[in-house]
């Protein structure tokens, strides 16, 4: 494209904004530490031995989470909106987080009915993550068995909510029955939570995360095609079966994994693809893709830090968080650019 | 006939056309033999509810044919991959664009994807045909525009753009003068019979512009509930073809202007 080159600027200004950002978040926490101590501990040994250690086990794995969830929501909103030509489509209109609450709300709240053994080797990390890996997946799966029956792009959207009201009823049932305790463990993991995650839970996550980005790298050329519509996408030679389940499959690996590790993160994934496109003004996913990553990360970023609350011992939720602090940003632009970009 | 001495583009052989469903097949048209020349412009008219999308859809591979067959370039269209289909028909439709957020020169540029490595780069080629089907539509002034701030006029010279750049033998438009004016639809036929005799590809488009397809068509497909004829303009007038399209209880064709006029 010739106005390639005039991208390269906010490139620039977005990745140093990025940079900032990451060192803001690991700088500040429950325990003030000096910027030279962050430094100190990222890059070699710390003079203070337990900085380096909330810095290397707790705040660089968060932050690392917080780059991989913000990222990758933007990305699979990017690809459903795009797919769907709906503004309002997210990550999770294929029924991938119902799908990973299901499963959550199995292990949590049907312990009680599964007794007692059960309930105490199954609430562990690992069993959240595989449980609403395991949900997402099938729901998903159903989803797509379901729309390979159908030719309309648009019909694939409705059986997704569809399944996604199924499971909600399912998770309405399971609630009434539960106790109180178990309810509450169960709205924890809805309010979703960036810490916690060991290096080796984080490695995980980055390696499904790096095949969802590289699928939907691959995709580029399709969903560009796409814009035209799906009758001139067909037109143009594109494998429109193939490339619907290239693009579908990226999401619900990037917002599968994401809610498996971080729990079901809303908002995000609606609005980062927006403020991209208010802000880069262009539908091309050539320079969308990149933006949407880098924006994704640099807001999940702050709102993990102000989720935080430095110096203090309260974390909020960040699910409350990325509302509070997206909502207003979206509306602001769209009130001061006055159409939708899309 | 002349028929034998022409470059044939596309060429149906005993098409029957219609919708296949488990019981019984419901056959629109049938018996159905044209064939396009290098070159021409091709209006397909016919009234209301006729089938003209059909046909187009099943020239395109759309469709399945109910049985019968469509070459292109003396190869059967069923058996195109996608990819090979794509780099020789291009096709503009009918329907509103889903993103108008692309401008111009994105949108002509589409064209060139049959043609485009995995993440669709410009090679130098690629933009020479951008460029050119830009200066043959005449709206490389508009190349920076987004395609929201277009008119409709405008935005089918764009798209008629983009078929162009695609650089196929054939292109096939489906109803490109709805939504226009009487100016910018004979502005639009006309360019296309300039693109045809310019170009040297083949434009076959479907509409209602009966009057004004007369004028500038090189040969005409018209099709009637019971058969399909395809000739030139003059033939089909003097074969009084046109004066059977329509019931001759409201309008009437006049052979000596070639319109149709109102009864009085």
């Amino acid at each position: 494209m010739p106005d390639q080159q005039s991208y390269h600027k906010a490139f620039i200004t977005l990745s140093v904004l990025l940079l900032c950002c990451f060192i803001i978040n690991i700088s500040l926490g429950s325990v003030s530490i000096p910027l030279y101590g962050v430094f100190e501990s990222v890059f070699g040994t710390p003079s203070n031995e337990s900085w380096g250690y909330i810095i290397q086990n707790y705040r660089l794995p968060k932050a690392i989470t917080a780059l991989l969830v913000g990222s990758g929501l933007g990305i699979s909103g990017l690809l459903m909106q795009t797919l769907f030509r709906n503004p309002l489509a997210g990550p999770f209109v294929l029924g991938i987080s119902s799908g990973a609450s299901l499963g959550v709300a199995l292990v949590v709240l049907g312990s009680g009915l599964f007794g007692g053994a059960f309930a105490v080797t199954m609430t562990s990390k690992w069993s959240v993550v595989i449980a609403a890996s395991l949900g997402s997946f099938l729901v998903l799966l159903s989803v797509l068995i379901v729309s390979s029956r159908v030719r309309d792009t648009m019909a694939i959207l409705i059986i997704g909510l569809m399944f996604a009201s199924i499971t909600g009823a399912i998770v309405g049932v399971l609630s009434y029955f539960s106790s109180a305790e178990q309810l509450q463990r169960y709205v924890f993991w809805g309010f979703g939570s960036l810490g916690n995650l060991s290096w080796q839970e984080v490695g995980v996550f980055a390696l499904i995360y790096s095949v969802g980005l590289v699928l939907s790298l691959t995709s580029i050329k399709a969903l560009n095609t796409l814009l035209l519509g799906d009758n001139y996408a067909k037109s143009l030679g594109l494998n429109l079966k193939q490339s619907r389940l290239f693009i579908i499959l990226a999401t619900s690996l990037l917002a599968g994994t994401i809610t498996a590790f971080a729990g079901p993160i809303a908002f995000i994934g609606l609005a980062i693809p927006h403020l991209t496109r208010l802000v880069f003004n262009t539908s091309n996913h050539k320079i969308l893709l990149p933006a949407v990553i880098l924006f994704g990360s640099v807001i999940m970023l702050i709102c993990d830090t102000i989720a935080q609350i430095p110096n203090s011992d309260y974390t909020l939720p960040i699910n409350a968080i990325t509302s509070l602090v997206g909502a207003p940003i979206v509306i602001w632009l769209l009130v001061r650019k006055r159409n939708l970009m899309f | 006939m002349k028929v034998h001495t022409k470059h044939i583009i596309l060429k149906t052989e005993d098409l029957s056309i219609g919708y296949r469903s488990k019981k019984n097949d419901h056959v629109i048209s049938k018996h159905i033999n044209i064939t396009l020349g290098k070159g021409e412009l091709i209006g397909l008219v016919g009234g209301n509810g006729i089938g003209k999308s059909t046909m187009l859809r099943t020239l395109t591979n759309t469709q399945m044919a109910l049985s019968g067959h469509v070459f292109i370039n003396d190869k059967d269209v069923s058996t195109y991959d996608a990819l090979a289909l794509a780099q020789v028909l291009s096709i503009v439709f009918t329907e509103k664009l889903t993103s108008k957020n692309l401008s111009v020169f994105e949108l002509v540029a589409l064209g060139r994807q049959p043609y485009t490595n995995w993440i669709g780069t410009l090679s130098e080629i690629d933009l020479q045909k951008v460029n050119h089907a830009l200066e043959l539509t005449n709206i490389t002034s508009l190349k920076h525009k987004k395609c929201f701030e277009l008119s409709d006029g405008q935005l089918q010279k764009v798209m008629i753009s983009r078929a162009l750049a695609q650089d196929t033998d054939l292109i096939i438009l489906d109803e490109p003068t709805t939504h226009l004016d009487m100016y910018h639809k004979a502005y639009t036929l006309k360019l296309l019979k300039k693109l045809a005799k310019e170009t040297g590809k083949t434009i076959l488009f479907s509409s209602h512009e009966i009057d004004l397809a007369i004028q500038l068509c090189d040969n005409m497909i018209v099709m009637m509930p019971e058969h399909v004829v395809s000739d030139s303009p003059c033939n089909l007038i003097q074969q009084g073809v046109f004066s059977t399209l329509f019931p001759d209880d409201l309008i009437q064709f006049d052979a000596e202007t070639g319109s149709f006029r109102v009864n009085k």
